[in-house]
């Protein structure tokens, strides 16, 4: 009996691989391969789809489309300036508010204010605002947020009416309500990715700055934000990816209104609203400018989140040759 | 880290799927409808009469297991689509057929009326209770977006008694092809020429200028209407008055102030049917006469002159003439204008003669 042999008898409990076990080990390495590669063919496939489809009408309409603020089906008149201003103004409005949140709660969680066991609570609380559907979203908007601050937006309205934003009373479904929702939305990910990147700055740094008699507050403001900025930067520009995109709650809040305003509280309408409501009941000519409208949307986020993802691996990056 | 994003993604992409999804299936469950032994058949358009030929449907195959109907209401525009592609039995619409998709029919198409309804001008100002007023420049203008506010001086000096807030009017308009717009931009056409000339003109889809947020269907505007203070919207009659809106009193053609109800439809509707041609599409931009509501339209069934398949034609005749005789006395319930005896007569001849 051979080295090998002795092996596989079966009252030994490891031996080398069989044959069997090469080919499952192959047939994984190939079924991993080809489905990395599936995910890069989807996002292909659907720029190319929505791509081809757009076509015509990018043809008929040009660039035009983008600087156009009509929307006529009856004398096929499209443009989508409207639409681009709400999308982009809604979601920066969104990332102020949830910028300034997710920051101050990844802080708060994990520079030592709490025990790390209520820390890991809190953490998860925040993630479950993730999980929430988006038409609740909408419907709690719509039933609780509204009614809330309706009155105060009314008041600014009357009192402070000659400043732009302030310059239209909130009748319902419109601009701030809509924001106030999406900063909800997207502070999950602005918190969770903020909280990483203070994470990874090593804490012998801020020991160090403490050594140098630095107070908490100035070892939290001065060394360990700036240490993280590139990562929280890069949680910002990922958080405003997906308010980008967000459709449902928008849809019911935003007010689907096409006109361009700098009023907080005038209905205004985003891209993901026209294209989730005009799709069901658009005619021949108005699906394929839906399909340009949703490749502009397309191509917006995905070049904000290149542009964040590219931030957060230099991030890492950086931390990673710190240590 | 990758993973934390990954997993945020997941969620997102999660969310994005089943608000798709739900979307999908909101377009794909309209256009399936299976047939199994019994006789299906399909409707689709019209929102604006909606309630009505639900009831309908409801009624008449409570009595008649073995016919089963379907109306998808999903505005005037989509239904003449699917009428003219032949995907459905009978289309719905209130704005009839246009001179060019008559052309295209051809020989093809019953327009029958089946029933009429108002349209109000239904808003949303909390706190004031009187009914408002509104001239007809002072109504049209409104929508121009040309009055902006609601203390606005020509508002107040049709309504001496009103304090009227200090918000800006919001519209409310309808999204879809609709037939309700149809009817009210026909009639603002009729009494405006800057409507007519320089504005939005007629259409089932008009271009609203500023502010107008748009809501689909008469529910989506309704529902609309009474989320918003400040809002104003057209909105058919009973759909407003189940949401219980404030509805204002228009000036109608012989200069009086009109509260949208059943007997100033129903003047409407008398004074002018004596127009009614061959082809029973008439419209009524501006009815004439003194207790006239000023905003009145037929709400027209399309079928086809002949049906495929055993007992299609005799199915449809049969729901149609039943909702042309006994379906009219649902009507006033649901805020809709029973159509007067002579029209009737000439609806049901016009569908006698379908097989």
């Amino acid at each position: 009996m051979n080295m090998f042999e002795q092996a596989r008898s079966a009252d030994s409990v490891s031996g080398p691989p069989s044959k069997g076990d090469y080919f499952f080990d192959r047939a994984f390495q190939w079924l991993a391969k080809a489905f990395a590669w599936a995910i890069l063919a989807v996002v292909a496939a659907l720029l190319l789809e929505v791509g081809s489809k757009a076509i015509p009408a990018i043809k008929d309409y040009h660039i035009g489309f983008l600087t156009s603020t009509t929307w006529d089906a009856n004398k096929d008149q499209f443009g989508i300036l409207p639409e681009i201003w709400g999308t982009l103004y809604s979601s920066f409005l969104a990332l102020i508010i949830a910028g300034f949140f997710g920051v101050m709660m990844a802080i708060f969680l994990t520079q030592d204010f709490l025990p790390p066991r209520l820390a890991a609570i809190f953490r998860i609380i925040v993630e479950l605002l993730a999980a929430i559907p988006s038409v609740v979203y909408g419907l709690w908007g719509i039933f609780v947020v509204i009614p809330a601050i309706r009155p105060l937006a009314n008041w600014l309205n009357e009192t402070f009416g000659m400043i732009p934003f302030f310059s239209t009373s909130l009748s319902g479904p419109g601009m701030l309500p809509a924001a106030l929702v999406l900063a909800i939305m997207v502070l999950p990910t602005i918190a969770a990715v903020s909280q990483d990147a203070l994470r990874l700055v090593p804490y012998r740094i801020k020991e160090a700055a403490y050594g140098l008699g630095a107070t908490r507050w100035e070892a939290i403001l001065r060394v360990m934000l700036p240490t993280a900025s590139t990562g929280i930067f890069g949680a910002l520009v990922l958080g405003f990816g997906r308010a980008l995109g967000e459709t449902m709650a928008l849809a019911m809040l935003v007010g689907n209104s096409n006109q361009i305003s700098l009023s907080l509280f005038s209905p205004a309408n985003t891209l993901a609203a026209l294209l989730a409501l005009n799709f069901p009941e658009a005619g021949e000519t108005e699906v394929k400018v839906l399909m340009y409208a949703a490749l502009v949307l397309m191509l917006i986020t995905l070049a904000v989140n290149v542009a964040g993802t590219a931030i957060m691996t230099m991030t890492n990056k950086q931390a990673g040759g710190g240590r | 880290m990758k993973l934390l994003v990954s997993a945020a993604s997941l969620r997102v992409s999660a969310a994005c799927c089943v608000s798709a999804l739900l979307f999908w299936t909101a377009a794909v469950s309209a256009d399936i409808g299976s047939s199994g032994q019994m006789l299906l058949l399909q409707g689709a358009g019209a929102t604006f009469p909606a309630p009505l030929y639900k009831r309908w449907i409801k009624v008449y195959s409570d009595e008649r297991p073995q016919v089963q109907i379907k109306y998808d209401a999903i505005g005037s525009g989509e239904g003449i689509q699917r009428f003219l592609a032949h995907a459905v039995d009978f289309g719905a619409s209130d704005a009839a057929l246009n001179d060019e998709q008559l052309a295209a029919a051809g020989e093809g198409v019953k327009m029958i009326p089946a029933t009429a309804g108002l349209i109000a001008l239904a808003y949303n100002l909390p706190g004031i209770t009187e009914p408002l007023k509104l001239k007809r420049d002072v109504y049209v203008d409104m929508l121009l977006g040309r009055i902006k506010r609601w203390d606005d001086p020509r508002i107040a000096a049709s309504n001496p008694g009103l304090t009227l807030p200090k918000r800006d009017i919001v519209r409310v308009v309808r999204r879809d092809s609709s037939g309700t717009t149809y009817a009210f931009t026909n009639h603002l056409s009729a009494i405006s020429n800057d409507w007519r000339d320089r504005g939005p003109g007629v259409g089932k889809i008009v271009d609203w200028p500023g502010n107008a947020m748009a809501a689909p269907g008469n529910e989506g505007v309704s529902a609309r209407i009474r989320l918003s203070v400040g809002a104003i919207g057209y909105v058919e009659y009973g759909q407003a008055r189940r949401l219980g809106l404030a509805m204002a009193l228009l000036e109608n053609a012989a200069g009086q102030f009109v509260a949208p109800a059943e007997t100033s439809g129903q003047a409407a509707l008398k004074n002018n049917l004596s127009a009614m041609p061959a082809n029973l599409r008439l419209f009524l931009p501006d009815p004439k006469g003194e207790e006239a509501y000023p905003i009145v339209t037929l709400s027209w069934l399309l079928l086809y002159p002949r049906y495929d398949g055993a007992g299609r034609a005799d199915a449809v005749k049969d729901f149609v003439t039943w909702g042309l005789t006994e379906g009219q006395t649902h009507s006033r319930e649901l805020g809709f204008l029973p159509l007067p005896d002579e029209l009737l007569r000439l609806s049901r001849s016009a569908v006698a003669s379908i097989h």
